[in-house]
């Protein structure tokens, strides 16, 4: 009979990490990938100086319109505008409350995970909307108020995107319910309404809501603009977002629905304590990605007359003084939604890490 | 009539999936504290029984009592009966996005209105019992088969339910770990509590069994009580399945 003893863990070879093994494994493995490296590297070289120079050392960046001397970027066209960029025609000495609301959200999206009791955290859900409203809007508590036809530029777009993500997640999960239903009739209205609204552009639907809507109503009702939108991209947003959650949904496994069910727990207990958690958190990749397309969509409300971001370098190169600006407008704006869109992304990962019990 | 003296009683019940026959006019009549194994070949019907007996699966024919309340296709009834029944499932079913704790004090808090600190107390007596108490909070991915089917049979005893049901318990284990399950479902027998288990395990019938049932195409064949059942087959199916899963 043959014995043996345990062995020891022995360290890796050495030849088995560091700066070279890296490069050599990952960029230098063969003559194909080296060539395919060496490609790479030329086409930033081509890239990289032209870009960093008009960008960054070749651009004017204060001063004003006669100090432009070089061949680079006139970032002072940026600067002169930015007013106009981030607030539209919301008038100058009232700025102060967009930029309240914005910081109201930046501290309410970062303690809301440091928020232990579930009713604060409702009741902050539910008052949040409300005071951002009262505040941006006016005409309460003494505040001046701002009609909507001078809302714009990216706080137009934050407002658009932000409303139309809150608004359509609970009218997404609710359908995308609906979708699952043993009733028949409730089963029917939400696949006919998530499939006409998905076979439809939003364009199409923004038209509706601005040209169309206002037909349904009597001469008396004046019913805001922006608020039409609203409720266009809502209803556009939902569907795509039921779709995504049912993907989610049919991915928990039976067994999660019998167990609730044979614990005793309602069918509302059982969705919202054990299925729906389970299933938002498959979706999260989906749902932000949902979320980030919407994000860019909302530059469409421009077609019936509303004046976000995008819309604003068209506008600020109508000025006579400053004619000829359209690059360095749609380079600011770009960055602008790439920042956005790449945070939401990264706050994504996070809340998935922070979900993940598989560990 | 004799629903009285007992716990569960079924009665001539049938069941169709489509035009495909079940259960075929089953009748079962379990007195309280009475500890029932079901057993017989894949698609019998076993886990069909059991799975009426808390509404997880509806049947077209028949009557069942549990507890003296009959059992019917009413929320509030099926309610009344899931909250004296619990399950344990072949595989656990455990809430993957709930710590171990969170998943014992779902039914306590949220179905039976019981304060959480009474309901942790409770929970940790339980986990107590299946000896992973010094795992409740981690998650159940993050434990071994065994360890969470101990946990999806705490979770069941936290509802302080009449009944029991085991459907397949062991059968998604791996070997090693059947016997910590069954160790603690035998301390349970122990313990008066009403219990209808479907399993392969004829050791754990043999010990823990006061009556056998063999099922085979949707009908009860034969019931016994275990020494006369694995002793002394009558019908031949039976004799048949015996000798092909005690002969290795």
């Amino acid at each position: 009979m043959a014995t043996y003893t345990m062995k020891e863990a022995k360290p890796a070879p050495s030849t088995n990490k560091g700066v070279i093994f890296w490069l050599r494994e990952n960029l230098f493995p063969d003559v194909k990938n080296t060539l395919l490296t060496l490609a790479g590297l030329y086409f930033l070289y081509t890239i990289l100086p032209p870009l960093l120079n008009w960008m960054i050392f070749d651009a004017t960046w204060s001063g004003s319109k006669e100090d432009i001397v070089n061949s680079g970027a006139r970032w002072i066209f940026i600067v002169e505008k930015f007013d106009q960029f981030i607030y539209g025609f919301y008038p100058e000495a009232l700025h102060w409350r967009p930029n309240l609301v914005a910081i109201i959200c930046i501290l309410f999206v970062f303690s809301f995970k440091y928020i232990k009791s579930i009713k604060v955290k409702i009741a902050g859900i539910i008052l949040f909307p409300i005071v951002c409203y009262i505040l941006i809007s006016g005409g309460v508590f003494g505040l001046e108020t701002v009609p909507t036809e001078k809302w714009g530029g990216l706080m137009l777009t934050i407002l658009v995107a932000a409303v139309g993500i809150v608004a359509s997640f609970p009218i997404g999960i609710v359908l995308a319910l609906g979708r699952q239903s043993d009733m028949p009739i409730l089963r029917t209205l939400c696949i006919g309404f998530i499939e006409f609204v998905r076979g439809v552009p939003l364009i199409t639907i923004l038209f509706m809501a601005s040209v169309l809507l206002p037909l349904f109503f009597h001469d008396g009702i004046e019913f805001d603009k922006l608020l039409r939108a609203l409720i266009g991209i809502t209803l556009f947003q939902a569907a795509y977002i039921a779709e995504v959650i049912r993907g989610g949904l049919q991915a928990i496994p039976k067994g999660q629905y019998e167990a609730s069910e044979a614990l005793g727990l309602s069918y509302w207990q059982g969705m919202i304590l054990i299925i729906l958690p389970q299933a938002l958190k498959i979706s999260i990749p989906n749902l932000v990605g949902s979320f980030i397309s919407l994000f860019k969509d909302t530059t469409l409300v421009l077609i019936i007359g509303l004046f976000d971001i995008l819309a604003m370098v068209t506008l600020t190169n109508s000025d006579t003084n400053w004619l000829g600006f359209e690059v360095e407008g749609y380079v600011f704006v770009t960055i602008i939604y790439w920042v956005f869109c790449f945070s939401m992304s990264q706050y994504s990962k996070s809340i998935e890490r922070k979900f993940n019990t598989e560990h | 009539m004799s629903d009285q003296e007992f716990m569960i009683t079924m009665k001539d019940v049938n069941k169709w999936y489509g035009d495909f026959h079940v259960l075929k006019d089953v009748n079962l009549n379990i007195k309280k504290g009475e500890k029932v194994v079901i057993c017989g070949p894949s698609g019998s019907g076993k886990s069909t029984t059991i799975r009426c007996l808390n509404h997880l699966e509806q049947f077209q024919q028949g009557q069942i009592f549990i507890n003296d309340t009959e059992l019917i296709d009413d929320v509030k009834v099926v309610r009344h009966i899931r909250s004296q029944v619990g399950m344990v499932f072949q595989h656990f079913n455990l809430f993957p996005h709930l710590s171990v704790l969170e998943n014992l004090l779902l039914a306590p808090t949220w179905v039976h209105k019981k304060p959480r600190k009474e309901a942790i107390k409770t929970a940790m007596y339980y986990l107590e019992r299946v000896k992973i108490a010094d795992q409740a909070h981690k998650y159940p991915n993050q434990l071994s088969g065994g360890q969470q089917q101990r946990v999806a049979i705490a979770r069941c005893l936290c509802i302080n339910p009449e009944i029991m049901l085991f459907d397949e318990p062991t059968s998604a284990l791996d070997p090693e770990m059947v016997s910590e399950v069954l160790d603690v479902m035998v301390e349970l027998a122990d313990e008066g509590i009403t219990m209808i288990c479907v399993t392969h395990e004829m050791g754990f019938a043999k010990k823990v069994a006061d009556r056998v049932i063999f099922m085979d195409a949707g009908q009860v064949i034969e019931e016994n009580e275990p020494h006369e059942f694995f002793e002394n087959p009558q019908s031949d199916r039976l004799k048949l399945f015996l000798d092909q899963i005690l002969s290795h």
